[in-house]
């Protein structure tokens, strides 16, 4: 899975692009959206996904489902 | 500079007193105090350390945000260049500005360096006397480091006579104490408004630190730690740090005269209490929960308390971030990113200097004014202290109609003089020429604890609405200086209650209003 930003709650305040490890968070049409390719739940870099935590607006940064979960490379 | 700074610099260095006193007698070309100050690179500096004085006026004196007389003459702008946030407070609703520096219900547009760097070029071309540029909110510059320092280098490349600050949480400033340093910000403000976490726990529902969320109470020690570090880092290096306090009834309002002390002591120059803005309509965590915000008696109430100890800065607009102009005036609509994007901007440094210097003139002039009519009261007794409201445009006179001002500037009256204690906004009275009575009332709210208001003119209906409210509407000191006009008013005021044809009574309390300046 990876996790995906819900459009209608973010402020667009760019917190969430600063810390993702991963450069997956970008820019566009005024609101900020997560590339499910690069996201790995930030897991092998953190404990907690860093948009998630970093996000003032709580349950904008949430799991998308539609993704499988990410393997961390063996 | 001319002679008259150069002197007056050089009695400051000899005597101990507040920079609140050494800015005014300063600028009012006076002799020398006598009250005794304390506190290393403080406000107050004692014998001994005596070149503080000199060197904090060189970098206030024409700082709108630092020195209200100085904000009737110069102007500043902000730049939102940095939304992202660090932490959370109860005040804050981000999609709207940084409530810290800004107040709650507003948005500025946001900017990338590129573009706010233009647009600090076009309105210095175009405002000649836009003198500070400041980044705040919406955010915390801190948080951006990346572009609030690029948007610093690209200014100071083309404009080095622009003066930087920025405003911040402090949670991330130990570490950027450095290149503050490198970029010759010359002011930074710290919001503290606790120095208990106990309290800061209250305000701050979380912190994003090392990578992690962190909540109550150690979310507010840790914040209050680099906040006061950050301080000390900053006044060691010379750099100059006002404190801002959002003054929240009930939570911090008796605390903040230990946050006070505290940043006194580490060196803090000036301390800024603004009341906390607080409606349901702003979202805010506090707007929720129906915290109130104070009074304006219990405002001033803990400005004076705090008085004693330090310089307070009552003049605080908690303007919109990217604001432009003098006073309340917003200009803003005239440099919107499409407009700078296609100016042509020349940057002309000597026709800047030369408009300065023209305003240097009426500084003077309007001191000098000011003294002669206090003169004139020298040997009146009396313990009668009144409040007036003024409205005016700036350059320190009465000139706007009671119906268009946006706000009133306060003024307390007494023996010793006129002192600006504050400013209240009203909503716009006059809306294309016709009272409405509704804001009338608002307006007469906001005023209520005034003795008199002047004005450059007034019409027949709000001038009998002022009556009835005990309020003097006085247009008599049209265009004249506010200090002397005010203090010709005071001795008048006086001879009345003598002979007995006016009562003097005191006045009620007044409101402070909630939500956001008008969107000009
Ligand atoms: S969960 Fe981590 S990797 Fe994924 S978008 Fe958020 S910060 Fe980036
Ligand atoms: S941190 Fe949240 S509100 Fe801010 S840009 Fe990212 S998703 Fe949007
Ligand atoms: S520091 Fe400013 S932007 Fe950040 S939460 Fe507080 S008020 Fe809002």
């Amino acid at each position: 899975m990876a996790y995906k930003i819900v459009a209608s709650q973010c402020t667009s305040c760019s917190a969430c692009e600063a810390e993702c490890p991963n450069v997956a968070i970008s820019e566009k049409n005024g609101t900020f959206v997560i590339n499910p390719k690069k996201c790995t739940e930030c897991i092998g870099h953190f404990d907690i996904p860093q948009c998630v935590a970093v996000c003032p607006v709580d349950d904008t940064c949430i799991i998308d489902t539609s993704y499988p979960r990410y393997q961390a490379p063996a | 500079m001319d002679g008259l700074v150069e002197r007056n610099v050089e009695a400051a260095k000899e005597d101990p007193r507040s920079l609140d006193e050494v800015m005014q007698e300063i600028a009012e070309h006076k002799g020398c105090g006598t009250k005794g100050g304390s506190g290393k690179a403080s406000c107050g500096t004692g014998a001994g350390q005596g070149d503080m004085p000199a060197e904090i006026w060189e970098k206030v004196k024409n700082h709108p945000c630092y020195s209200e007389e100085a904000h009737h003459h110069y102007a500043r702008m902000h730049v939102a260049v940095a939304p992202a946030c660090n932490i959370q407070c109860n005040y804050c609703n981000r999609k709207y500005d940084c409530a810290n520096e800004s107040r709650p219900g507003v948005v500025s547009e946001k900017l990338t360096p590129e573009q706010a760097a233009k647009k600090v070029l076009a309105v210095a071309s175009t405002i000649p006397q836009m003198t500070v540029l400041g980044i705040a909110g919406p955010g915390d510059p801190l948080a951006n480091p990346a572009k609030t320092f690029k948007t610093f280098e690209l200014i100071s490349q083309t404009a080095p006579d622009i003066k930087l600050c920025l405003s911040t949480n402090g949670l991330a400033l130990p570490e950027h104490v450095d290149t503050i340093q490198k970029f010759n910000v010359d002011h930074v403000t710290i919001t503290i408004n606790m120095v208990d976490p106990e309290i800061g726990a209250k305000i701050y529902p979380w912190i994003f630190y090392n990578h992690r969320r962190i909540e109550g109470v150690e979310a507010a020690r840790i914040l209050s730690e680099h906040q006061l570090r950050g301080l000390e880092m900053l006044t060691e290096r010379g750099i100059l740090c006002k404190i801002n306090s959002v003054m929240i009834p009930g939570i911090n309002d008796k605390h903040l005269v230990e946050v006070n002390k505290a940043v006194k002591s580490r060196g803090a120059f000036l301390h800024n209490i603004m009341p906390l803005i607080s409606a349901p309509e702003h979202g805010t965590v506090f707007g929720l929960t129906g915290q109130r915000g104070p009074t304006a008696q219990e405002l001033k109430a803990l400005q004076d308390d705090c008085e004693g100890e330090m310089n307070m800065m009552r003049h605080c607009r908690q303007c919109r971030a990217d604001a432009v102009g003098l006073l309340g005036e917003d200009r803003s609509s005239e440099f919107t990113t499409d407009k700078i994007m296609q100016m042509d901007v020349k940057y002309d440094l000597d026709t800047r200097k030369a408009y300065q210097e023209k305003v240097e003139g009426e500084r003077q002039a309007k001191v000098e004014a000011k003294q002669a009519e206090l003169a004139t009261m020298a040997g009146e007794m009396s313990d009668i202290k009144i409040l007036v409201a003024v409205a005016t445009k700036g350059s320190g006179r009465i000139n706007e109609h009671f119906g268009h001002a946006k706000e009133f500037q306060i003024y307390e009256l007494s023996t010793s003089g006129a002192k600006f204690v504050g400013h209240r906004r009203v909503d716009l009275y006059c809306q294309g020429g016709f009272g409405d009575e509704a804001s009338l009332e608002t307006v007469i709210r906001a005023i209520n604890d005034c003795a008199a208001v002047f004005v450059a003119k007034i019409g027949g209906c709000p001038k009998n609405d002022l009556l009835k409210a005990g309020i003097e509407p006085v247009d008599q000191y049209a265009m004249e200086f506010i200090e002397q006009s005010a203090i010709s008013y005071f001795k008048d005021y006086l001879q009345r209650v003598k002979s007995g044809e006016i009562e003097h009574v005191t006045r009620g309390d007044a409101d402070i209003r909630q939500g956001a300046l008008i969107n000009a």
